[in-house]
C-alpha cells in the first residue's frame, strides 16, 4: 500500500520539556488516522511537525516521497501537498472568503487571477458557500469560517490534510457543518490526520484512532478496540474518562 | 490712542502684514516643501527598519533598537543642531534645509518604526501559521497577509506622530532656512512690529488645522471592527 506520510521516531523538545518521545505515524492513501489523548499528551505538536510548523528535533519525514526534514527540500513547495486546518480557523480578516482561498493558488501555485478564482469558488461551493465567496470573516459564522479554511487549503489540491481540533473553537449547533464537510473530505479518498475530542466522528469515520500520552503513542487500533477493548491501562482510563460526560 | 488701538496696531498692523505677506507665503511653501519630503522619507524608512526588525536577526536588531531609542530620547532641536554645525558638510547651500530634512527624517524614522513595529507583532501567530501552512514565504506572508492588516492597525497613531514631528519644521529657523517662523522672525526683526507672527500662526493653523481634524476622524473610522 502507499502511504501518504511516513514519520518516524518523531522527538521534540521545548527547552527542558521532551513533548515527543519517539512517535512513528504511518499513513495510507485514503486513510483517515484519529489522534486522541489528554491536553499536553502532544498530538497537536506531532500534527504540526507534520508540516514543519514545529520543527522536531529529530526524526524523520516523508509525505508524498518528499523528505521534509532534507535541507534541500523546498519546504514551501511540500507544504502545499499538506492541507492544514487550525482550532481558531486563522482566515485572514482583510480578506473575502475567496480572497482567502485564492491567495496561495496564485502566491504559490503560480495560477492567473481568473483560473485561481475558478478554482477557489469551485473549493468554496465543495464546503457548501458557494455564495458567501465575497462575504469577509467577520460577516461569516464559526462554523462557516472553519469551512472557508477548509477550502483554503483543499484548493491547493494536497495529498493529505491535518486538522487541528477543527471543531474546539465552534458552538455546539455549528459542529455539525464542519464534520459534515469532512465526512464528504473524507469519502473523496483525501488522507487525514485529525486531532480532535468528536468521538462519535471517530466512531464512525476513522480507519485507525491513536490514542498519545506524553510524548508517545500508546495504542493504536480500529475505533472498536480502542474504544470497547482498549489492551491499555491508560487507554482505558481515558476513555472512560471522556465517556462519562 | 487706546490700549485696544495699541494691541491691534501691535499684532495686527495691516501695513506691515500687507509689506511681509509674500514673505510668508512664500515661507509657508518652503515649510509644505521640507514637510513632505520630511514625511516621506521618515515614514518609509521608519517602515524598512521595522521589515529588517522583522528578519529577526539579532545583532542587526539590538542596533535598530539602540538607533531608534537614540533618536526618540534626544530633543530635535538638538539633533538639528548637531548636524548643522557638526557635520563636515557643513557650508554645502542650503545646509540649513538639509540638515533639518535629516533631523526630522531621522526622528519621524525613530517613532514610526516603534509603531510599525508594535502593529506587526500585534497580529495573531496564527495568520502567520496559516499563511504558512499553504506554502507562502516569510515574505509572501509578511506582505500580503501580516503588513495589510498591521497597517491598518498603525494608520490613526502614524497620523499623530506625524503631524508632532512634522510641526518640528518651525525648528528650521533656528538654522536660518527660510520656512514661515524664519520669515516672520526675520520680519519682526526689520519692522519692529510683531503683526508678522500673527501671520505665521495663521499660516500653521491652515496647514495643520485640516490635519489634526483628518487625523482625528481616522482615529474613530480606523477603530478594528471585528
Amino acid at each position: 500500500m502507499q502511504l501518504v506520510v511516513e514519520a518516524r521516531g518523531i522527538h521534540k523538545h521545548f527547552g527542558a520539556v521532551h513533548v515527543l518521545k519517539g512517535v512513528d505515524l504511518l499513513l495510507a492513501e485514503r486513510e483517515l488516522a484519529f489522534v486522541i489523548g489528554p491536553s499536553g499528551s502532544g498530538k497537536s505538536t506531532l500534527l504540526r511537525c507534520l508540516n514543519r510548523l514545529e520543527e522536531p528535533s529529530s526524526g524523520s519525514i516523508i509525505v508524498d516521497g518528499v523528505d521534509l526534514l532534507d535541507a534541500r527540500t523546498d519546504i514551501n513547495r511540500a507544504r502545499q501537498r499538506i492541507g492544514m486546518v487550525f482550532q481558531s480557523f486563522n482566515l485572514y480578516p482583510h480578506m473575502t472568503a475567496l480572497g482567502n482561498v485564492t491567495l496561495a493558488l496564485r502566491k504559490v501555485a503560480g495560477k492567473p487571477r481568473d483560473e485561481a478564482d475558478a478554482l477557489g469558488r469551485a473549493a468554496l461551493a465543495r464546503v457548501g458557500l458557494a455564495d458567501h465567496a465575497g462575504h469577509t470573516p467577520g460577516q461569516l459564522s464559526g462554523g462557516q469560517q472553519q469551512r472557508v479554511a477548509i477550502a483554503r487549503a483543499i484548493a491547493l489540491e494536497p495529498r493529505v490534510m491535518l486538522f487541528d481540533e477543527p471543531t474546539s473553537a465552534l458552538d455546539p449547533e455549528l459542529v455539525g457543518s464542519v464534520l459534515g464537510v469532512m465526512r464528504d473530505l473524507r469519502e473523496s479518498g483525501m488522507a487525514m490526520v485529525v486531532v480532535s475530542h468528536e468521538m462519535g466522528f471517530a466512531r464512525n469515520a476513522a480507519d485507525r484512532v491513536l490514542f498519545m500520552d506524553e510524548g508517545v503513542i500508546v495504542e493504536a487500533g480500529t475505533p472498536a478496540q480502542i474504544f470497547e477493548a482498549p489492551a491499555q491501562e491508560r487507554t482505558r482510563t481515558f476513555i472512560g474518562q471522556i465517556q462519562k460526560h | 490712542m487706546t490700549a485696544w488701538d495699541r494691541f491691534l496696531e501691535t499684532f495686527f498692523n495691516p501695513a506691515v502684514m500687507g509689506r511681509y505677506l509674500p514673505d510668508i507665503v512664500k515661507g509657508t511653501v518652503l515649510t509644505i516643501e521640507l514637510a513632505a519630503l520630511v514625511i516621506v522619507s521618515g515614514l518609509v524608512l521608519g517602515l524598512a527598519l521595522a521589515l529588517v526588525r522583522s528578519l529577526g536577526f539579532r545583532p542587526l536588531n539590538l542596533l535598530i533598537v539602540f538607533v531608534v531609542d537614540l533618536f526618540r530620547a534626544l530633543p530635535p532641536l538638538v539633533i538639528i543642531v548637531f548636524i548643522y554645525f557638526g557635520l563636515p558638510a557643513a557650508g554645502v547651500p542650503n545646509w540649513g534645509f538639509v540638515s533639518t530634512w535629516l533631523s526630522l527624517t531621522l526622528v519621524l524614522m525613530a517613532f514610526s518604526e516603534e509603531i510599525y513595529w508594535a502593529g506587526i507583532t500585534s497580529i495573531p501567530k496564527g495568520q502567520w501559521e496559516a499563511a504558512r501552512s499553504t506554502g507562502l514565504s516569510y515574505g509572501q506572508t509578511l506582505l500580503t497577509v501580516i503588513l495589510p492588516q498591521a497597517l491598518r492597525l498603525t494608520i490613526p497613531p502614524l497620523t499623530n506622530r506625524t503631524i508632532a514631528i512634522t510641526k518640528g519644521t518651525a525648528l528650521a529657523s533656528v538654522v536660518a532656512v527660510g520656512e514661515i517662523l524664519g520669515v516672520a522672525s526675520s520680519a519682526v526683526s526689520n519692522s519692529y512690529n510683531p503683526s508678522p507672527l500673527t501671520l505665521a500662526a495663521v499660516a500653521y493653523l491652515i496647514l495643520f488645522f485640516p490635519l489634526v481634524v483628518f487625523g482625528r476622524w481616522l482615529e474613530t473610522r480606523m477603530a478594528w471592527k471585528r
